[in-house]
């Protein structure tokens, strides 16, 4: 606040929050409460989802001078921050908005910006940086996930961003002057109120809502006991939780004798704690490979159903039905076979032709329809021959070629062709560029000379873009 | 029907004399307006003035009463030709639109109503779209009032002051027969404010009234010898009545000491910046009583010579603190400086920055530099700048970019995958949202030469093997595309595709309606289809496709339209509803629907966190916002899974997109029922019979071989 009693107030977010709503609360407010108040924004494409500021700046009436009100936050002058993000929290702390004048208030869940989401691996920026960063900048930090909060009250993430406001303290009103202000709104004053309480009963105890904490979840049958044993007594200490975790997925994907031959192949690797680890990860994701049978088989799951009606919100009067896009083509379809037939038939141009005018489409298929729910769950069935499938061989195959590169590597060498595997993932023509990648490397590699850096080297560049360029040229270099 | 309804602001338009009137900047000005006996209101949208457009629009029941015309102009030149209601007739008449674009647009018209001259007061507001959040080049509109002699008022960023220059924008037109621009900046459109409202005035003279009663002087009309004698009348006769009556009426003003060594001259629009940089270097309070003179110039051309010469006189040195470039003021000051034979050194670009927005940190930069040149002791103590908290690369970009269910996004998404199969395309880019083609994830798009240009700009392109993709909007269509786009490409026999993204709506500016518009209203003509308008210029090759989100459809009638054995250009007109304001028309249908009972489906997607195996190629392919990333549940797994958020307005896009790239099956869309029929019901009731049965069972038989 400056000696004139005037408190401006910068509200930063994302086109569609509701920022407008707030900064419009907050002018109410104070003009309803003997403050000469300003407020400002800017329109246009800013608000297409794009960050975009608004700006409240408000003074004690006195007298009959006209106070001068700025149009804009000045980096250094801003009392109060409202940020509807964690990021937009940042770029506040960024602009010079925060210092040891501001109370800065934030949400701090995360949406993503497009740079983050469209990465091949994971480009999410540090939360963390900008929470510290909160925590020194500001003379107070309020922050909690002011989106979950609004979920929970069934509002939206502006009214919550009020009630945090008023429970700061930060503006000389009581709450009612703040509840009085949405009244006056007059728009869904009801589920405003509660978003305002809901904030204002989250900023008062101003903590974090806890994570929740991971349980390894323990055997819950004889075969998986045994296996387990296996793990504690075999494996380094350190590779236990990704192990335990591989063994339950390659038992839930096939079977206990599937997990043995993972644990045999895993005993195999003798090298150091880290090689063991990282390979637990790998080869439980690699001996996961997602055929039809799998997609099918998660598909149907009771669980799965369930997550998905929490997922989007039905109530329970409310009737859910679900439509896959999926879009087999031939290739799948002839892996999913057994071996010898699926073979002949890739091989066969007259056949993969005639047959593969059935797969050109993709399907939208009804899972909660009975034809379709009881196709997949045939589909789902065929685990049990799983191992006479083509995919099965093919991958077999794959898999037993990298461990034994893996083994005759040097030690470190060998940790970062494990890792390696990260490329190979998702489906079709995605699977075949990771898979193609991965190849590239592991043939570089085995004409002879690149070091451990030079093959993480390698792997970055090949999430690098979706052409395979920068792959082309680190490959070349 | 626009993004935002001013309907209930637009009563608080009634108020009369005497009443507190509070308010936007925007409202302001149109109550000014209404004050002020306007006769005719046009204009074309465009931020940062789309809201005043709207304003105006929902208040033309109200202008209607008061014998005002309005009317939503086809284009900014329409609104500037519009003016030339004021020539013959004592009207007074306002349009409005986005410059320096929109002023581009319209200069033909502004230099032909500057020629002639005005008998009525003629007043251009415009929304300067300048500085942050600007979309559009850095140019200034000071450059246009001088090229053409109109008076430019950039007022101090106050409401009341706003309302009298409003009315002194018209006086100040009469009595110098100059049209008037009056600049608004961004902000101060939206600034909230109060003032003391008088009794709206019906205009003295209405256009009806004189349409009946024409009147015609020849001498008006831009043609010789009449021209020539226009620009002698400009210097000797506008120029002076212009400047007495700024002088007279002091509509510049003075804020601060009177007497001193230095002082500083600002642009009206710039001046509560400039306060406040003062206030932070100590030299001034929250009232404006700065501790040196400030000269205002609510009117920042022309600059009134003996005004700049009674406050330059006897100061040393003179800053003044001027936006943008170049620098017309700083050099007319030096010029009446040197006139008047005065000492005072003009400082200016030379203590503030050469581009970008004077936002008080950077004035109060600038002003510290000047006082440590021409004032040391007034100087403030210079302090190293503090240690950034962040590196700017902790804080991801966020450009702006589609909106949720945006049906622009799949023609995009089309045209990726086209480019997956006949290598990559020239695409000359057009305005409007589907800009945002540029951005990732898309990066489509090579030029943009403005609004409506996009076929234009590929003009040049005459195609062997590979054709070259114009985009146009349905705004751009009507603006001018049908004619500097379209038509240009029959008549020199293009063979280029112009793919037109027809939303209904003039979108990007806020969704106004416009001639192809679905929607009926009562003011305006609506529903002509753009294809037929098309094939009315000469297009053989055109067709609709009236659902963008069909992306398969999408990928082939592009691939069509490129691969066709037939030359001549073509045009592909790709129709969905803008879902902004789709979802503003039936949110409030469909929340109804579901209280009293009826039977809704409400559609959404969502992922399968396990079977995503988190490479984002849908993300690539898509980029709506509501399909987001999040933390991998897998404890194996280290890349985020692809998420759809409950925002997700089932536009179906990513299903269809992950369909036609054969991406993964993770994709499912839910319709969620809401009220379900007996049918629903009873087959609900069989469906979780028999499936709920085989998912015990199976769930049984899982945990048997469960870890």
């Amino acid at each position: 606040m400056s000696t004139s009693g005037r408190i401006s107030i910068a509200v930063l977010g994302l086109g569609g929050q509701g920022g407008g709503v707030l900064a419009d609360w907050i002018v109410q407010l104070g003009a309803n409460n003997g403050f000469v108040t300003q407020g400002t924004s800017v329109p246009g494409v800013a608000q297409r989802t794009g960050a975009t500021v608004y700006y409240v700046e408000m003074i004690p009436k006195t007298g009959t001078a006209q106070p001068l009100l700025a149009l804009m936050p000045v980096p250094g002058d801003v009392d109060i921050v409202v940020a509807s993000e964690l990021m937009e929290a940042g770029r506040a702390i960024l602009r010079g908005f925060v210092t040891d004048k501001t109370v800065l208030i934030g949400s701090t869940h995360r949406v993503y910006a497009i740079d983050e989401k469209s990465a091949m691996g994971d480009g999410r920026a540090s939360g963390e940086r900008i929470i510290t960063a909160a925590k020194e900048r500001a003379r107070r930090f309020i922050g909690f996930d002011m989106d979950a909060a609004a979920d929970r009250a069934g509002s939206v993430i502006s009214s919550v961003m009020f009630g945090a406001l008023a429970a700061s303290g930060a503006l000389p009103f009581p709450r009612a002057a703040f509840e009085a202000a949405i009244v006056a709104g007059g728009k869904a004053i009801e589920p405003n109120l509660r978003g305002f309480a809901a904030g204002f009963d989250a900023a008062s105890r101003a903590s974090e809502t806890p994570r929740q904490a991971r349980v390894d979840r323990a055997a819950t049958t004889a075969a998986g006991l045994a296996l387990q044993v296996r793990v504690d007594v075999k494996l380094p200490r350190a590779a236990h939780s990704f192990a335990i975790e591989g063994v339950r997925r390659l038992m839930d994907y096939q079977d206990a004798d599937y997990a043995d031959l993972y644990l045999t192949r895993l005993e195999s690797l003798s090298g150091s704690a880290d090689l063991v680890t990282e390979a637990a990860r790998h080869l439980a994701l690699w001996m996961s490979y997602e055929d039809t049978i799998r997609v099918a088989d998660l598909k149907v799951r009771e669980t799965r159903f369930a997550r998905v009606r929490e997922e989007v919100k039905a109530g329970d009067d409310q009737i859910v039905q679900l439509i896959e896009y999926m879009h087999p083509r031939l290739e799948e379809v002839c892996e999913t076979l057994p071996a010898t037939i699926g073979r002949r038939i890739l091989a066969s141009d007259r056949l993969s032709g005639l047959l593969g005018r059935f797969f050109t489409k993709g399907r939208h298929v009804e899972t909660t329809s009975l034809r379709w729910y009881l196709t997949l769950s045939l589909l789902a069935a065929g685990r049990r021959w799983r191992r006479s499938t083509l995919r099965y061989q093919t991958e077999q195959a794959r898999i037993q070629a990298w461990l034994d590169m893996v083994r005759t590597a040097e030690p470190d060498v060998a940790l970062e062709l494990v890792k390696c595997q990260r490329l190979i993932k998702g489906y079709g023509d995605t699977f075949e560029r990771g898979l193609d990648n991965f190849n590239r490397i592991v043939a570089r590699y085995r004409a002879g000379g690149l070091t451990a850096a030079a093959i993480a080297g390698l792997r970055e560049a090949a999430l690098a873009d979706e052409n395979g360029e920068a792959l082309e040229v680190a490959l070349a270099g | 029907m626009a993004e935002r309804s001013f309907k209930a602001e637009v009563e608080r338009l009634k108020a009369g004399e005497g009443e507190v009137f509070e308010g936007e900047g925007i409202l302001a000005v149109t109550k000014a307006l209404l004050q002020s006996g306007v006769a005719y209101v046009g204009g074309y949208q465009g931020s940062p003035i789309s809201h005043l457009m709207d304003v105006f629009a929902d208040a033309s029941e109200l202008m209607a009463g008061l014998g005002v015309h309005f009317e939503s102009s086809a284009s900014e030149a329409t609104a500037a030709a519009m003016l030339a209601a004021s020539v013959n007739y004592p009207l007074r008449g306002a349009v409005a639109w986005k410059s320096v674009v929109g002023t581009n647009v319209a200069s033909d018209a502004l230099s032909n109503v500057a020629s002639g001259g005005v008998t009525g007061g003629a007043l251009i507001i415009v929304g300067e779209d300048y500085g942050e959040g600007s979309s559009i080049m850095q140019e200034r509109t000071h450059a246009f009032a001088m090229k053409s002699q109109m008076w430019l008022i950039d007022p101090r960023p106050s409401l009341p002051l706003l309302v009298d220059m409003v009315e002194h924008g018209f006086a100040l037109s009469e009595a110098s027969n100059t049209p008037v621009m009056l600049e608004l900046r961004v902000r101060a459109c939206h600034m909230t404010g109060s003032f003391i409202a008088r009794d709206n005035r019906r205009p003295p003279l209405t256009v009806a009234e004189a349409a009946q009663s024409p009147h015609r002087d020849t001498s008006r009309i831009v043609l010789p010898p009449a021209n020539f004698q226009h620009e002698v009348e400009k210097i000797e006769k506008r120029w002076p009545a212009g400047i007495k009556y700024v002088q007279d009426h002091k509509l510049n003003e003075h804020f601060g000491t009177t007497h001193d060594d230095i002082g500083i001259i600002v642009q009206g629009g710039l001046f509560n910046s400039l306060n406040r940089a003062l206030e932070l270097i100590g030299l001034s309070d929250a009232y404006g009583n700065a501790a040196l003179p400030v000269y205002v110039l609510n009117v920042a051309y022309p600059l009134i010579p003996d005004e700049v010469q009674a406050f330059c006189a006897g100061k040393s040195a003179v800053l003044i603190v001027e936006e943008g470039q170049p620098e017309f003021i700083e050099h007319e000051l030096n010029t009446l400086v040197r006139r008047a034979d005065l000492n005072t050194r003009i400082a200016g670009k030379d203590m503030l920055p050469r581009s970008g927005e004077y936002t008080a940190d950077v004035i109060r930069q600038g002003v510290a530099k000047f006082l440590r040149a021409h004032a040391p002791s007034r100087a403030p103590e210079e302090l190293p700048a503090p240690a950034p908290a962040l590196p700017a690369s902790a804080v991801p970009q966020r450009p702006a970019g589609f909106c949720t269910g945006c049906p622009e996004r799949p023609i995009f998404s089309a045209m990726k995958l086209v480019q997956k199969e006949i290598g990559e395309l020239h695409v000359s880019a057009d305005i409007g949202c589907h800009l945002f083609s540029i951005l990732p994830p898309f990066h489509i798009g090579n030029t943009t030469m403005g609004y409506g240009l996009g076929t234009a700009g590929a003009s040049a392109f005459k195609p062997e093997g590979k054709r070259a993709v114009a985009i146009m909007g349905d705004g751009g269509f009507w603006h001018n595309g049908l004619t500097s786009g379209i038509g240009n490409a029959v008549f020199n026999q293009d063979d280029n595709l112009t793919i037109i993204v027809d939303n209904g709506y003039s979108a990007a500016t806020g969704g106004q309606d416009i001639l192809s518009s679905k929607a009926t209203t009562p003011q305006r003509s609506t529903n002509n289809p753009i294809e037929k308008a098309a094939r009315g210029v000469g297009i053989t090759w055109a067709k609709t496709r009236t659902r963008t989100y069909d992306v398969a459809g999408m990928r082939d009638a592009i691939h069509d339209a490129l691969t066709s054995p037939e030359k001549g250009p073509k045009v592909l007109v790709a129709q969905s509803e803008c879902q902004l304001n789709r979802q503003r028309r039936i949110k409030p249908q469909i929340a109804k629907a579901i209280k009293s009972g009826q039977r809704v489906v409400r559609e959404r997607f969502g992922v399968d966190p396990d079977t995503c195996t988190g490479d984002h190629s849908c993300i690539r392919l898509s980029g709506c916002p509501s399909l987001t990333i999040r933390a991998n549940p897998d404890p194996l797994r280290q890349d985020p899974v692809a998420h759809v958020e409950n925002s997700c307005v089932g536009c179906g896009v990513c299903g269809e997109v992950s369909h036609a790239a054969v991406l993964c099956p993770s994709f499912y869309k839910a319709q969620i029922i809401s009220n379900p029929n007996r049918a629903d019901r009873i087959r609900q009731r069989l469906r979780g019979w028999v499936i709920g049965a085989l998912q015990r069972r199976a769930a049984r038989k899982l945990a048997a071989r469960a870890f």
